[in-house]
């Protein structure tokens, strides 16, 4: 275990390096000069000057990459121009956010997506198998901006029950951090669920077929005993998988689901810093996504060998 | 389908009760993005502007017709040859951290204006070329050459005046908790979430001030900022889209209340800003005379915004005092454009028209593409995204480019730096350069006299429509919707929403 664990740790430094130099390169292909992008509708010449010249703008492109690898491995994820804040600040402050949104999406998913699966993979073929595969259809078709309007309209406008948007702090009301974040949370659960529901339910038609089931069945125990407890164990690898790379999706930001009910997160952060050319910002934001998606695989990782033994060789 | 509503209604009642609790005391508005650094010396948008009207006042503001009055000054004068400006400002004015509000704190914000790196009021301001403190009531800014829109500038940003000592301990990142003289106080900012500001105590016009609290709340996407108001998530909202005005007046919980903005959207040729200036258009004015002659301006405003909007062909609405009157908005003339085009040697000129890639303003392109065919033009649009499009302008990499300005105060800044050959490239993209049109614009800075100015304007507006740098085509109206429960709003034409007078029921 102990062998395993280092040699997926070592792989975390590479790619880090290699996700830092491709966040840097491909920002650099975006049009538009970030100086004049922030320096207002004035755009007054001393301004824009001052600019590329405070944010290293009229440096050669290693030159930046360099000063900027100085100042993260210094714990300085560098300042966003727009609201002259450290980006580290504003990730710390994105996090929790963005943090709550997609546990509680991926709690929702799991609610929803693991016992329609088990339902539908013992019941295969039946009506139930049917309209859970038809849900799941839906679930996953369905544009997220579509449902998200949808739902505020419905369940805020026509209705009154939930605010439209925005976010309220946990530590401020835990009733309005709630009602604030299950409209999105469904969202985001929703498609998730979706293709939950699909891998749960395949991953058990397999399992369920297999000689092992036969023979806890021939030994007399009780079916829910065998789909829960010998089924379901097994069947849980490819779905932790997909709970663990979805998770890091959403902590990446749920870019549209964010912007539809203006959840200050990762996602409303980026977006608006990429059409700002808030460079550090947007640096900044995907290096530490691309650390928690690194780690979330490794978590992943752990937990399959934790699941499945025989993983561990 | 009923009991599931009365469960989901029953979970969520004490939350509805504490937030009706909140609402009461707090007014919520929604802003259509979030404001930049809360700093008035390096602020730049208008979002921001919004909130600086609740936190900091300044040495004069503008009423309704947009005349200047004092607000933390309390009387002005020009010296006798029009190069100095001596303001006599409030006593018993505190800062926000209790600081007196004095002559030396002009003095210090007009400095730090002017001497901050990176400072956005630098050019505002630049003919002050020293601030004296007379006595601890009076200050005269001393100006290099005489400049009438001075005032007009301390009406907005570079008028305003923060706590030198709060500024001085701060230093840059002074917008992160701003101290001003304003009626409210800084509370705390969670970027792209909300900005939270509370009644200040001791503010000197108290009287005027009815509320606790204001929370803004950026909500870029107009439909949500919508259903945030009609589900009673927000009192008030600004920038209300065309396309949503028969929702809002429908709803009997809403008033709509709207002022044709200070801006104007236009059509920036280029002229003279690298090789892709080299076209008909470009080159020959009848070329452009015959593309705003196959515009029908009130047809574009009707399509596009549902007649809300303004036409206009000037840099000032039609119902500015400085709009010159005997220069009307042309009707459209297909017959004298086909002539005229015929007349330049261009019967079918083909036009690359950049148009940012929002809704309203590709709209606004293809009804003009569709508008100048008829003419013989063929307009090919180019959806860019903003920022792009800067870049492309200032390179000159651009044949026609739809953009707007959101406009000042004072018509100067409406028209200097757009037509003039000393403005800067990244404003006068096109590169128009006219000297008897400079002459008539620095003879417009130097007088004060209404009808002076205007005169000058007239002889800028007849070259400028005859030359045609740039077709101006609509001016932008400020839109608000607010519940029933608001009272005491009074629209401005600088589209800010100012504190003073708002009242909860």
């Amino acid at each position: 275990m102990t062998t395993f664990l280092l040699r997926r740790l070592a792989l975390v430094l590479p790619t880090l390096f290699f996700v830092s130099v491709l966040i840097f390169g491909l920002q650099q292909l975006l049009p538009g000069d970030p100086a004049l992008a922030l320096a207002g509708e004035d755009r007054d010449p001393g301004v824009v000057a001052f600019l590329r010249q405070k944010y290293h703008l009229d440096e050669p492109l290693p030159v930046r990459y360099l000063l900027w690898v100085e100042g993260v491995l210094a714990g300085d994820l560098g300042e966003s121009i727009r609201i002259k804040r450290p980006v580290r600040d504003l990730v710390l402050e994105k996090l929790p956010v963005t943090g709550e949104l997609a546990t509680l999406a991926i709690v929702i998913a799991l609610s929803i997506g693991l016992p329609m699966g088990i339902v539908a993979a013992v019941k295969n073929g039946s009506a139930i198998d049917h309209a859970a595969t038809m849900a799941a259809l839906w679930g996953r078709s369905i544009p997220n901006f579509w449902l998200g309007i949808l739902l505020i309209l419905l369940f805020s406008v026509e209705w009154g029950l939930l605010p439209a948007s925005g976010f309220v702090s946990p530590a401020e009301s835990l009733t309005r951090n709630l009602a604030t974040l299950i409209m999105p949370a469904f969202v985001l659960g929703n498609a998730i669920a979706a293709v939950m529901m699909r891998h749960t339910r395949s991953a058990m038609l397999e399992v369920l077929n297999s000689d092992y089931i036969r023979t806890a069945r021939a030994k007399g125990l009780r079916e829910s005993r065998v789909v829960l407890h010998h089924a379901l164990r097994n069947a849980l690898v490819p779905v932790i998988t997909l709970g663990a790379l979805e998770f890091g999706e959403l902590l990446s930001g749920a870019v549209l689901t964010e912007q539809v009910f203006t959840i200050p997160g990762f996602g409303k952060l980026i977006v608006d810093a990429v059409f700002n050319r808030d460079y550090a910002v947007v640096q900044g934001v995907v290096l530490c996504t691309a650390l928690a998606f690194i780690l979330l695989n490794l978590v992943a990782d752990i937990a399959y060998v934790l699941v499945n033994p025989r993983l561990r060789g | 389908m009923i009991n599931w509503r009365i469960f989901i209604a029953v979970c969520l009642f004490g939350s509805t009760l504490v937030a009706g609790a909140a609402a009461a005391q707090t007014l919520r508005i929604g802003l259509a993005d979030d404001p930049d650094i809360l700093d008035p010396t390096q602020a730049r948008t208008f979002s921001g502007r919004i909130v600086f009207a609740a936190l900091c006042d300044k040495l004069f503001d503008i009423g309704p017709e947009l005349e200047i009055v004092p607000q933390l000054a309390t009387g002005w004068e020009w010296t006798d040859d029009n190069k100095g400006l001596i303001v006599r400002v409030r006593s018993g004015v505190k800062f926000h951290d209790g600081e007196p509000f004095n002559a030396a704190a002009v003095k210090f914000s007009i400095e730090r204006h002017l001497t901050m790196p990176g400072s956005n009021r630098k050019a505002e301001i630049s003919a002050v070329s020293g601030v004296e403190v007379i006595d601890d009531r009076t200050v005269k800014l001393v100006l290099s050459a005489p400049y009438a829109p001075l005032l007009a500038q301390l009406t907005d940003r570079a008028g305003m005046v923060v706590s030198p000592k709060a500024a001085q301990a701060a230093g840059e990142t002074f917008g992160s908790h701003p101290v001003c003289a304003g009626p409210f106080k800084f509370v705390e900012r969670v970027a792209q979430d909300r900005i939270v500001v509370e009644r200040f105590a001791d503010y000197w016009d108290n009287d005027k001030i009815k509320l606790d609290r204001i929370v803004y709340l950026p909500i870029p996407d107009s439909t949500v900022r919508l259903a945030n108001l009609q589900s009673g998530g927000l009192d008030m909202i600004e920038r209300v889209a065309a396309t949503d005005l028969e929702a809002v007046r429908k709803d009997r919980r809403l008033k709509l209340l709207g002022i044709t903005g200070l801006g104007y959207t236009g059509i920036t040729i280029n002229l003279a800003n690298g090789e892709r200036s080299r076209t008909p258009l470009g080159q020959d004015a009848r070329v452009r005379q015959a593309l705003e002659l196959s515009i029908d301006r009130a047809a574009l405003n009707q399509v596009v915004f549902n007649g809300e909007f303004q036409p206009g062909n000037q840099w000032v609405p039609p119902t500015n005092p400085y709009y010159v009157k005997e220069l009307p908005i042309p009707t459209r003339d297909i017959a004298k454009a086909k002539a005229l085009l015929a007349a330049a040697g261009a019967a079918n000129p083909v036009v690359e028209l950049m148009a940012v890639n929002n809704p309203e303003f590709l709209q606004a392109a293809q009804v003009i593409q569709a508008m100048a065919k008829e003419s013989g033009f063929d307009i090919r649009i180019k959806a860019t995204e903003f920022a792009s499009s800067l870049e492309l302008a200032v390179k000159g990499d651009f044949e026609a480019y739809q953009i707007g300005w959101s406009g000042r105060t004072d018509l100067d800044g409406n028209i200097y730096n757009f037509v003039s050959c000393k403005a800067p490239p990244a404003l006068n993209t096109g590169r128009y350069c006219n000297q008897d049109v400079d002459l008539e614009l620095e003879a417009a800075r130097t007088v004060g006299a209404p009808d002076e100015r205007l005169a000058h304007y007239r002889n800028v507006a007849k070259h400028t429509i005859e030359d045609l740098p740039i077709i101006y085509l609509w001016h932008n109206k400020w839109l608000w919707a607010f519940s029933t429960k608001l009272s005491g709003f009074a629209p401005s034409p600088d589209g800010l929403i100012r504190p003073q007078g708002l009242q909860l029921k």
